[in-house]
C-alpha cells in the first residue's frame, strides 16, 4: 500500500475515533451522572437513548455565533482551542491498542506520550490569555500552576514500569505484563497516577481551572459554539487517552482476562479503559472540589514524596534480586 | 491588560499589583443578584465589597399606600424562600395592633409551616452550598426532598414558593385529613433516608470538610457587634434562637433544642443548619399531637383600621431575625413598616469571613451565609 495514503487513513481513522469517542463519552457522563442525581431530562431526552442528543449538541455548536470578545487578542484567541485539540489527537499515535495493532511502535513511546499531553497546557495559557477576561485569566493560572504540579508525579509513577520493562516503548510493557500485571507490583505507582491523572485532565475534585462556582467556566468562559466544542473533544479525548495510558501501564494494555482470550484485543483494550473512564466520572460526580492550595499541598507534600519513593522502593528490589 | 471602558484592570498597592474583578451579579454562586468587587493579589482575596440594589422593589414605601390585608401577599417576595415566616411576621404586628385574636388551631398550623418552611429552606442550603464548592450531586439529592415538601406546600396553599396563605386573623383555609398523612410520609423519609445521606454525601465527605473548616472564622463578639442572627451567629456559639428568647406562636409550648456551633467557621454553619432540620421535625411532631380543632380564620373588618401605636414584631426565620416595624396612624393604611432582614446584616460579614483567603474560600464563605437577596434589597 502506498505509504501516504496509509498516513492519511490513520489520522481519518484518528479523527473519527476521536470525534465518536467524545460523542460517546458526553452521552455517558450525561447518562450516568442522571442515574446518579435521579435527574430525569438525561433519562428521558434525545430520541433512542438519548443518542440524539448530542447529535443535536453538535448541531446547535456548529450554528452558533463564533463570538469574540472585545479587547481578545486574535491570534491566540483563535488559535488556542487548536493548540489544545492537536496534541489530545496526536497521542493516538502510540497507543497499543492491540497485539500488533499500533499506529506507530516508537522507541520512546511514554516519551512522546508525556511531553505531547504537556502542550495542552500551552493551549489553556493561550486561551486564559487572548481572552481579555480575568476569571479566564485566573483560570489559566490555576490551570498552569496545577497541570505543571501534576505532571511530575505523573510521569514519577510511570518510572517504576518502566524499570520493570527496561523499556519505554508502550507495546514491550504490554508484552511484559504477560504474566501479571504491573498494577501488582506498582500498586502505589497506579494509584498516584490515577490520582494526577484526574488532575491533569482538570476533572472534579481537582477541576480547579474551570471551577464553576467560582471561576464561572475558567479559561474557556468566553469561548462558545464550535471553538468550545473543540475545548471540550479535547477534553473527553484526554479523558480517554490518559485513561487508555493507565491501562497500558498497569492493567495489562489489550492483554485478555484469562480464560476469555477468544474475544480479541482491542475489545479488551477498549473495555478496560471504558472502566477506568467510568470511575473518573464516577468520581466528578461524588466529591466536591479542593482548593488551590489543598492541591498544591496534595501534589508536592503528597503525591511527590510517594512517588519518589515508589521509584526508590522499586530501584532496590531490582537491585536486590 | 485594561478592562474595557471602566476602571483599570490592576491597581498597585505597596508595591503589589492587585487585580479588581467583577463577581456578580451574574455569577454562578452570588445567589441571586448579588455584586462582589473583589480585590486579588493572585488567587488570595485583599478586599471585598459587596454592592447590593440590583433587586430592589421600594417594598417599604409601596406598602404604605396600600391597605393591611394587600401587605401579606407583597412580603412573601422579600424572603423567597420562608415565605410564610415573612407572612407570619406582618400578620403578628398587625394582629397585635389591630387586637385581633387568632384562633388556636391557626396558630398551631403557622408553627407548623414556620417549620415545615425552615426545613425546605435548609434542604436549599445544603444543596447550594455544596454547588458552592463543586459538588453537583448533593444539589440533585436535595431538590428530591424540596420537590416533595413544595408539592406539600402547594396542596395545602395553592402555590409552590409564595404563598399567600397567612391571613390578618389566621389562615385562608383549613387542611384535608390526607395532607396530614403526606406530610407524615415526608418527615418520615426526611429523618430515615434523606438526612442521613445528606451527612454522608457532603457534610462527612473529607474534601468538604477541608474546604469548610477554620474557614470564613467569626467570632461570637464580630456576630453580635455586626447583628448576626440565625444559624449565622449560633455557629459562633451563641444559643440566640427568638423561638426559645422572644417566643411567639406559643413556641414556648415545644421542646426542642437550639442547636450550637463551636467555632464559628462554614462547616460549623452548615452543622447547624442540618441539625435544625432534625429540630423542626421534632416540633411539626408535636404540633401534629396536639393541633387542636376550631375555625383557622378570625372574623376581621374588611376595611382594618388598627389603633393608633407602633409594634415591633420579630420572629425566627430560616436565616434569622425577621423584623417587623409597624407605625400605624389608626388610618386604613401603615404609616411606615420597616422590615429588618437578617440577609442585609449578614451581607456586612462577608468582608470579614472572605477577605485574607483564596477565591474559593470567599465563595464558601458566602454561601455559608445564605443570603436571600429578594429580602435585602427589598
Amino acid at each position: 500500500m502506498n505509504i501516504y495514503l496509509a498516513a492519511l487513513l490513520k489520522v481519518v481513522g484518528v479523527l473519527a475515533f476521536v470525534l465518536g469517542n467524545a460523542f460517546i463519552l458526553i452521552w455517558a457522563e450525561r447518562k450516568i451522572s442522571g442515574y446518579m442525581q435521579r435527574r430525569y431530562g438525561p433519562l428521558r431526552v434525545g430520541g433512542p437513548a438519548g443518542l440524539l442528543q448530542s447529535a443535536a449538541d453538535i448541531l446547535k455548536l456548529m450554528a452558533k455565533e463564533d463570538f469574540v470578545p472585545g479587547g481578545a487578542d486574535l491570534w491566540l484567541w483563535w488559535l488556542a482551542p487548536a493548540v489544545a485539540l492537536v496534541p489530545a489527537v496526536l497521542v493516538y499515535l502510540v497507543l497499543p491498542i492491540g497485539r500488533s495493532f499500533v499506529l506507530q511502535n516508537l522507541s520512546i513511546g511514554l516519551v512522546f506520550f508525556a511531553s505531547v499531553t504537556s502542550f495542552t497546557l500551552i493551549g489553556i495559557f493561550m486561551a486564559g490569555w487572548g481572552s481579555n477576561n480575568k476569571y479566564s485569566l485566573l483560570g489559566a493560572m490555576r490551570a498552569g500552576a496545577q497541570l505543571f504540579s501534576y505532571e511530575i508525579p505523573l510521569i514519577l509513577s510511570t518510572i517504576g514500569v518502566v524499570m520493570l520493562t527496561g523499556s519505554l516503548t508502550l507495546q514491550r510493557i504490554v508484552a511484559a505484563q504477560a504474566n501479571v500485571w504491573f498494577v501488582v507490583p506498582q500498586i502505589v505507582g497506579f494509584l498516584v497516577f490515577y490520582v494526577a491523572s484526574l488532575a491533569e485532565l482538570n476533572r472534579t475534585p481537582f477541576d480547579l481551572a474551570e471551577a464553576e462556582s467560582e471561576l464561572i467556566a475558567g479559561y474557556f468562559t468566553e469561548y462558545s459554539g464550535i471553538r468550545w466544542a473543540m475545548f471540550a473533544v479535547a477534553e473527553y479525548s484526554n479523558l480517554f487517552t490518559t485513561s487508555a495510558l493507565a491501562v497500558t501501564l498497569f492493567l495489562g494494555g489489550w492483554r485478555p482476562l484469562p480464560l476469555l482470550a477468544f474475544i480479541p484485543g482491542w475489545v479488551w483494550f477498549v473495555l478496560k479503559t471504558y472502566v477506568l473512564v467510568f470511575v473518573g466520572i464516577w468520581i466528578r460526580w461524588t466529591l466536591p472540589r479542593v482548593r488551590i492550595d489543598q492541591l498544591m499541598d496534595l501534589g508536592w507534600k503528597f503525591l511527590f514524596p510517594v512517588s519518589v519513593a515508589n521509584v526508590l522502593v522499586t530501584a532496590l528490589v531490582l537491585a536486590v534480586r | 491588560m485594561e478592562a474595557q471602558g471602566g476602571a483599570p484592570a490592576v491597581v498597585e498597592r505597596d508595591g503589589r499589583r492587585l487585580m479588581k474583578i467583577n463577581m456578580g451579579p451574574q455569577h454562578p454562586s452570588t445567589h441571586g443578584v448579588l455584586r462582589l468587587i473583589v480585590t486579588l493579589d493572585g488567587e488570595v482575596v485583599v478586599g471585598v465589597e459587596p454592592d447590593i440594589g440590583f433587586l430592589h422593589r421600594n417594598f417599604e414605601k409601596i406598602v404604605e399606600g396600600w391597605s393591611y390585608p394587600g401587605i401579606v401577599p407583597f412580603s412573601d417576595r422579600n424572603d423567597y424562600l420562608g415565605a410564610i415566616t415573612n407572612e407570619v411576621a406582618v400578620c403578628l404586628a398587625i394582629e397585635r395592633l389591630a387586637q385581633i385574636e387568632v384562633p388556636p388551631r391557626a396558630v398551631y398550623l403557622r408553627v407548623l409551616f414556620c417549620e415545615l418552611q425552615r426545613i425546605l429552606s435548609h434542604i436549599l442550603f445544603y444543596g447550594t452550598f455544596g454547588l458552592d464548592l463543586g459538588a453537583f450531586s448533593p444539589f440533585m439529592y436535595a431538590f428530591r426532598e424540596r420537590e416533595w415538601g413544595y408539592t406539600l406546600m402547594e396542596k395545602a396553599t395553592g402555590a409552590r414558593m409564595l404563598y399567600a396563605y397567612n391571613r390578618i386573623g389566621g389562615l385562608r383555609n383549613d387542611l384535608p385529613d390526607e395532607w396530614f398523612a403526606d406530610l407524615e410520609k415526608f418527615l418520615v423519609f426526611m429523618e430515615r433516608q434523606a438526612w442521613p445521606e445528606y451527612m454522608g454525601l457532603l457534610i462527612e465527605n473529607e474534601i468538604f470538610r477541608e474546604r469548610t473548616i477554620g474557614v470564613g472564622k467569626l467570632t461570637p463578639e464580630q456576630a453580635i457587634a455586626w447583628g448576626a442572627s440565625g444559624p449565622v451567629l449560633r455557629s459562633t456559639g451563641v444559643a440566640w434562637d427568638l423561638r426559645k428568647a422572644a417566643p411567639y406562636l406559643g413556641y414556648e409550648r415545644f421542646e426542642f433544642d437550639v442547636p450550637v456551633g463551636k467555632n464559628g467557621d462554614t462547616y460549623d454553619s452548615a452543622m447547624v443548619r442540618m441539625l435544625e432540620i432534625k429540630e423542626s421535625i421534632r416540633i411539626i411532631r408535636q404540633v401534629l399531637k396536639m393541633l387542636p380543632d376550631g375555625p383557622v380564620l378570625a372574623r376581621v373588618r374588611p376595611n382594618l383600621r388598627p389603633r393608633a401605636g407602633e409594634y415591633y414584631s420579630r420572629v425566627e426565620s430560616p436565616r434569622g431575625e425577621v423584623g417587623v416595624y409597624l407605625v400605624s396612624d389608626g388610618s386604613a393604611r401603615p404609616y411606615r413598616l420597616k422590615w429588618r432582614a437578617p440577609s442585609f446584616c449578614h451581607l456586612q460579614l462577608v468582608p470579614a469571613m472572605g477577605g485574607g483567603g483564596k477565591v474559593a474560600d470567599l465563595i464558601a464563605a458566602v454561601g455559608s451565609l445564605d443570603v436571600i437577596m429578594g429580602e435585602v434589597d427589598r
